[in-house]
């Protein structure tokens, strides 16, 4: 063995600077290339199981699988590049001019660990691909069958307007609930005692309770005891206000935890300007919360759409609801899977849009513009 | 004429007694000077004066009003006395022109145009009338603090509190912020100001006084307290401040 440990060389001959070969490629290459080959064939046979199963002979259907198998071989394409600079680097080397082989080493290094990354996608999709058509499909058959997908589309997206309304009155109603909660909390003093307290166990008893059996409560309790007003509310203001009593009382952690996240100094500073308790909540306090909580308030009103799908319980007709009718009819679960789909839709985009106005609040503070 | 008076003022935090009569008068027009070791309880003197923190025994009487008792109108009070801190003074989700605005407009009674004439007269003042809209994330350290003491200024305060103002800030930008102080003391503005800016304390000050165990052990002038201190501690504290090289 001629390998001679570089800061031993160092110490001998201090002048002569000893640079350090680059690591080999040709393995790593050698690796990406077989992988990404693998993955591609096994990418294409379960897209040729899953054309053979639909039992289409729809030329659209047919373009697509052929399509996505001819993308499941784009992981070979980096691994290729990774084997050239594999040689470009023996040759390099060969010729001592290690700092360019270097350099190259790096550049097909990077190329393979590409590939490979690409072709686990491939893996993981071809996986998928073949769980869902195992069992002669049935899995595909039972929760993503077209024509059921086709039949009940209609039916659950109107439905799901119910769920969409739910959900918008009660966030409305919570973001108001669950701030006044959070004041309340916040009440100094002896006179703000009691609402303090009463605050507190309104927290700690909502949370506790399964908002699904508050739904039921709500939804049966207040009309069978004839409560005037309730009892002669739609069902659907009955869900409103039994998502708005839960979700109030995780909406008011959240803003308490940003409500206390603001520093001292901020209080003092606006006290000392003569701003009373309220007025610097108002003011200087709440605003700055808000600003902070926004991402886990946000995550509380995914789950509160999410939860809509319970209010079936108490006689809405929801998406759920809806297409469970379907599906019993049809013995078959593709009508709840488009709900699934329709929720996952839903909910998507609004987690990109929070994260944008996080991001933009964020850019305008910092470039100091109004 | 006695404009602030400090009487006996006993303060402690839980059983941690911070303040142990404190007495001291100040004078329209003047300047004082409180310096001290760390946690020799600067700070809270002039947070009890403002009634950030209430006192355990003892008064202090602003304009002869006593302000710390039972049924004070705090806000009234806060009016008259404006305070700067050493950081996060200004309020991040306001512009500066907001920053400045807000207490004229929402406690003082003053029409919105005008509060924004105002405040564009103080930061021409203060050489940062271009920052008019900016935020504060996007100012420097020292600009903050300027304009911090900006917005205390907007309410007419007969009296102003600093507490360690340029404490946080890189050297170089202290000389700014102290040049506001400098031209305030000019134009005969009652101020108490806790620092460690000893050469500036010696400059502006009409009074220092020293701030031991939360007591003050000795006060006079500056040519007295800096050159002559007649106490041991002040000696003591004075010889390790010349030694850190800040006098
Ligand atoms: N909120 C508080 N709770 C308990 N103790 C406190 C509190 N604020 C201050 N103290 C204590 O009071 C004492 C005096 O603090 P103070 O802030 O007034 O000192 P200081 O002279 O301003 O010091 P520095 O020069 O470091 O600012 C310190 O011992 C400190 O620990
Ligand atoms: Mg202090």
């Amino acid at each position: 063995m001629s390998r001679v440990m570089p800061f031993r060389d160092t110490a001998a001959n201090p002048l002569k600077p000893v640079r350090s070969a680059p690591p080999p490629v040709v393995r790593l290459a050698v690796a990406a290339v077989l992988i990404s080959v693998v993955a591609a064939v096994c990418f294409g046979i379960a897209l040729r199981n899953l054309y053979v199963l639909t039992g289409a002979s729809n030329l659209v259907v047919l373009a697509v699988c052929v399509v996505a198998a001819l993308a499941g071989w784009i992981p070979l394409l980096p691994a290729l590049r990774a084997v050239t600079r594999a040689k470009e680097r023996t040759s390099l080397m060969r010729q001592d001019r290690i700092v360019e082989a270097r350099h190259t080493a790096a550049l097909g290094r990077e190329s393979a660990s590409t590939s490979l990354g690409y072709a686990a996608a491939v893996f993981v999709l071809a996986a998928l691909l073949a769980f869902a058509v195992t069992n002669d499909g049935a899995i595909a058959q039972t929760f993503l069958r077209g024509s059921f997908i086709a039949e009940a589309w209609e039916d659950v997206l109107k439905a799901f307007w119910v769920n969409v309304r739910v959900a918008i009155g009660a966030e409305i109603l919570v973001l108001i609930l669950g701030l006044a909660i959070a004041v309340m909390r916040m009440i100094p003093g002896p006179a703000g005692r009691p609402l303090r307290i009463l605050a507190t166990l309104y927290a700690d008893i909502f949370r506790a309770i399964p908002g699904i059996i508050v739904l039921y409560l709500v939804g049966f309790g207040l009309s069978l005891a004839e409560v005037p007003v309730f009892r002669d509310l739609p069902p659907i203001w009955l869900a409103i206000f039994a998502l708005t009593l839960t979700y109030s009382a995780y909406v008011a952690e959240v803003y308490r935890a940003g409500l206390e996240s603001i520093h001292p100094s901020q209080w003092a500073a606006a006290r000392s300007l003569g701003l009373s308790y309220p007025m610097t909540l108002r003011t200087v306090i709440i605003p700055q919360a808000i600003r902070r909580v926004m991402p886990p308030l946000l995550n509380d009103f995914i789950g509160l759409q999410k939860d809509t799908a319970l209010i079936g319980v108490m006689g809405v007709i929801d998406a759920f609801t809806q297409s469970r009718l379907v599906a019993s009819s049809v013995f078959n679960l593709s009508p709840v899977t488009v709900v699934a789909i329709i929720f996952v839709l839903a909910t998507i985009p609004q987690s990109r849009f929070v994260d944008r106005l996080v991001e933009r609040d964020q850019a305008r503070q910092r470039a100091g513009s109004s | 004429m006695t404009f602030l008076q400090i009487r006996d003022v006993h303060k402690s935090y839980g059983t941690t007694p911070v303040l142990n009569g404190v007495s001291l008068e100040v004078a329209k027009h003047e300047v004082v000077c409180l310096i001290g070791a760390s946690g020799s309880g600067k700070s809270t003197l002039l947070r009890c004066i403002n009634a950030l923190e209430t006192i355990n025994s003892g008064e202090i009487l602003v304009n002869g009003d006593e302000v710390t008792g039972r049924g004070v109108d705090l806000n009234v009070l806060r009016r008259n006395v404006g305070m700067v801190f050493q950081s996060y003074n200004l309020f991040p989700h306001m512009s500066v022109l907001k920053n400045i605005t807000l207490a004229p407009t929402m406690i003082g009674g003053v029409p919105k145009a005008a509060a924004e004439e105002r405040a564009v007269e103080l930061l021409e003042k203060i050489g940062l009338k271009d920052k008019v809209g900016a935020f504060p994330d996007a100012l420097s350290g020292g600009q903050q603090q300027r304009v911090a003491i900006a917005r205390a200024m907007a309410m007419d305060p007969q009296v102003l509190l600093l507490d360690e103002i340029t404490a946080a800030l890189d050297p170089e930008l202290v000389g700014d912020v102290l040049e506001i102080i400098r031209e305030l003391a000019r134009g005969g503005l009652t101020m108490l100001l806790a620092t460690h800016e000893m050469g500036f304390a010696r400059e502006v000050a009409s009074q220092v006084c020293f701030l031991h165990q939360g007591r003050i052990l000795e006060r006079g002038t500056p040519e007295r307290i800096f050159e002559d201190p007649s106490e041991e501690r002040t000696q003591q504290f004075l010889s390790r401040v010349i030694k850190a090289g800040r006098l």
